[in-house]
């Protein structure tokens, strides 16, 4: 397949073109309900990018979808689909949530240490289990994480109206965390660097940890030992094995590290914008670490271009919400048509494209 | 004793043989695309566009009919494209499913919005609009019995076209599948292709006549949610009913009747939910219904695991064929 195509073809041709025919359609499917596709286009880009409000609210999504597409990348990497991102990131925020509301924290500094272990270990341990199930028991891992994720929320769900809710609290949420665990915003960050930034927006230094997880990411993967037997598992179970390599450690491996990334999530969006648990706090995240993690092409820096997309893409599909009658579910088709045809229907987009290139190299040696 | 038993009482059951239609339908809609070896996570979302478009069109036109076709219209179009992504382009069919859930619940809201302006919800529907439970002329009769009279006239004969349809569809997905030579070919095809293919029949007519009919299967299933059980579509009222269908499907082990044993069961669930004022006189404590809510996901985990007796898929399930690999 390698030598049909030059690999810059692969990487970003192919993901570009499903790209612009997602676009393609969500324009149509616009125009079609009688409303402008570049009116909303436009409000898109300045709602989201035009102020460092909007940015903040893109930065803020798009560290979610960070973790979240990290998450879904490692365990493809190991031919694992880990559809269960959204449990993990609730459990997450409940390690979190206890990490946070248990303990007195002096400073924001040591909480966050701790809390992000916490929800690591509780996102990891949400992976973990059909990790077992389907290194020892060989049960199919994409429909026990699916079940997983339901079972979550009904643990959460439990949780938040029982033991979790403070007395005499009408909402099932958790109480507010503390004061010290309050994580500084973009806003605190950039104001004495002299950097005007809106206060509003709820990115935070969780953005920082995001990136700096693309780098450990990139790292595992590509720089070590274990990062190179969880690509030979993912290119061919029977090679690896034959290497000495365990199939039992890479999948229990790649999906508690899947796990912890996307508990990690928590972080941002229980620790750094609501400063206490609610329900359906993921709001589809783990979701859409799908959609950034095929269209990032499971490596880090694709995954940060696509977290960054999607970001932008819910932040202005807040905006068209609110300033115009295009609901904003329109991002959810968006990200449908994402996955489909940077995912499921790869194959449409790539054989007419490998034809192309194909007939160039031809005429280039007939030359 | 007597508080045990209302957990079984009439009105429970009732509410389990319609909360267990649904799921009933979409399981044996997934029961023919699995055995023909097209895993399929996206029921949910055909489900939802088909609960979306019969309620529109009954709304529009007044005719539950029509409200029917435009379901099993828009349920169809998504089994197509399933095929094309899964069969025709060799593409990940798990992936496919979950972009074509995606897709079903963002089009509804957008088209709803469109249409009706009320917030990503058809209007209510009115009666003429919907499936109503059959007036069976011998139900009066029935009921003057005494004991047995009232239990047949409402839970065996109380109610409306969509639920026998159901029920009918088990013996008839049985029948179909282990009685008819189509059956068997779907069933080859979906353990060993390249047997079939080098029979001369063709693998991908054949996962297309499954996965449409998957299509047409859970058409009926999203009507009867939004034009039978309920007057009208709202915002995700699937409510993840094609999952629960998927791990029933898994707790059936891809077996018809095995999938009405569990589609009761997992309706009854639900139907027990709803009521847990019952549960706590039965029990003589506070059940958490949020461990009813799981349970269905939690039974069928520990069948995966195959702690009590294994479930083991269809062998080619979720493999493109390539002819002459």
């Amino acid at each position: 397949m390698s030598d049909k195509m030059p690999k810059w073809a692969d990487v970003i041709l192919i993901p570009l073109v499903g790209l612009i025919l997602a676009f393609l359609l969500s324009g149509l499917m616009i125009w079609a309900s009688g409303k402008d596709p570049w009116e909303a286009m436009d409000l898109m880009i300045t709602g989201a990018l035009g102020s460092t409000y909007g940015w903040g609210y893109t930065l803020y999504y798009a560290t979610n979808f960070l973790f979240t597409g990290l998450a879904v990348a490692v365990a493809f990497h190991a031919r694992m689909f880990n559809i269960g991102g959204e449990g993990q990131a609730m459990l997450g925020g409940l390690g979190v949530a206890l990490v946070c509301l248990m303990i007195p924290w002096p400073h924001w500094t040591v909480a966050i240490v701790f809390a992000t272990l916490g929800a690591a270990l509780f996102g990891a341990a949400w992976s973990a289990i059909p990790a077992y199930l389907q290194a020892k028991r060989g049960s199919h891992i994409v429909i026990t994480t699916i079940m997983f994720n339901f079972i979550a929320a009904a643990l959460l769900n439990y949780v938040l109206v029982g033991p979790l809710k403070p007395l005499g609290a009408m909402e099932p949420a958790t109480g507010k965390f503390p004061e010290p665990t309050h994580l500084p915003t973009l806003h605190d960050m950039l104001t004495p660097l002299g950097i005007a930034w809106s206060k509003a927006p709820p990115a935070n230094v969780a953005f920082v940890i995001a990136v700096a997880a693309c780098f450990a990411v990139w790292f595992l993967i590509w720089r070590t030992r274990l990062g190179y037997e969880i690509r030979a598992y993912g290119e061919s179970e029977s090679a690896a094995k034959y290497a000495g390599i365990s199939p039992t450690k890479i999948i229990m491996v790649s999906m508690i590290i899947s796990g912890a990334l996307a508990g990690m999530m928590a972080i941002n969006n229980v620790m750094g914008e609501a400063e206490r648990l609610v329900l359906n706090s993921v709001e589809g995240a783990g979701f859409i670490g799908i959609a950034v993690a095929l269209m990032g092409r499971s490596h880090p820096a694709g995954i940060f271009v696509a977290a960054l997309l999607f970001g932008f893409l819910f932040q202005g599909g807040a905006e068209l919400g609110l300033w115009t009658k295009i609901p904003r579910e329109m991002v959810t088709i968006v990200q449908a048509l994402v996955i489909l045809f940077t995912g499921a229907l790869d194959n449409m987009i790539r054989y007419p494209l490998e034809k192309l290139f194909l007939s160039f190299s031809r005429k280039e040696a007939a030359a | 004793m007597t508080d045990l038993l209302a957990l079984f009482s009439l009105p429970v059951l009732e509410t389990t043989f319609r909360l267990g239609t649904p799921l009933l339908l979409a399981c044996l809609a997934g029961l023919f695309s699995e055995r023909a070896g097209i895993f399929d996570i996206g029921l949910e979302g055909k489900m939802l566009v088909a609960a979306f478009f019969s309620a529109s069109v009954a709304y529009t036109t007044s005719s539950v009919w029509l409200g029917l076709m435009a379901g099993i219209a828009a349920s169809l179009v998504l089994s197509l494209i399933h095929g094309l992504a899964s069969i025709t382009f060799r593409g990940n069919q798990l992936i496919s499913g979950v972009a074509l859930n995606f897709l079903a619940s963002g089009v509804t809201v957008v088209v709803a919005q469109t249409w009706f302006s009320q917030g990503g919800r058809t209007p209510s529907l009115p009666d003429e609009a919907r499936f109503k439970p059959i007036s069976f002329f011998f139900v009066e009769i029935l009921e003057s019995i005494p004991v047995i009279g009232p239990v047949l006239a409402s839970l065996i004969f109380g109610h409306d076209l969509l639920v026998y349809v159901a029920f009918a569809a088990v013996p008839v997905t049985w029948w179909v599948l282990f009685r008819t030579r189509f059956g068997l070919r779907l069933r080859a095809v979906g353990e060993n292709p390249a047997a079939v293919d080098t029979a001369g029949v063709s693998v991908v007519g054949l996962r297309f006549a499954a996965v449409l009919i998957c299509g047409v299967l859970c058409g009926i299933a999203g009507a009867y949610l939004a034009t039978a059980l309920q007057a009208g579509f709202v915002k995700e009222m699937t409510a993840g009913r094609g999952y629960i269908a998927l791990a029933a499907l898994i707790f059936a082990k891809w077996r018809p009747w095995y999938a009405l044993g569990a589609c009761l069961l997992f309706g009854y669930l639900q139907a027990v939910a709803l009521r847990p004022d019952l549960l706590e006189a039965a029990f003589g404590f506070k059940v958490q219904v949020q461990l009813l809510d799981a349970l269905p996901y939690i039974l069928t985990v520990v069948i995966l695991a195959g702690f009590v007796g294994k479930a083991i898929p269809p062998r080619a399930g979720g493999e493109p064929y390539v002819k002459e690999r």
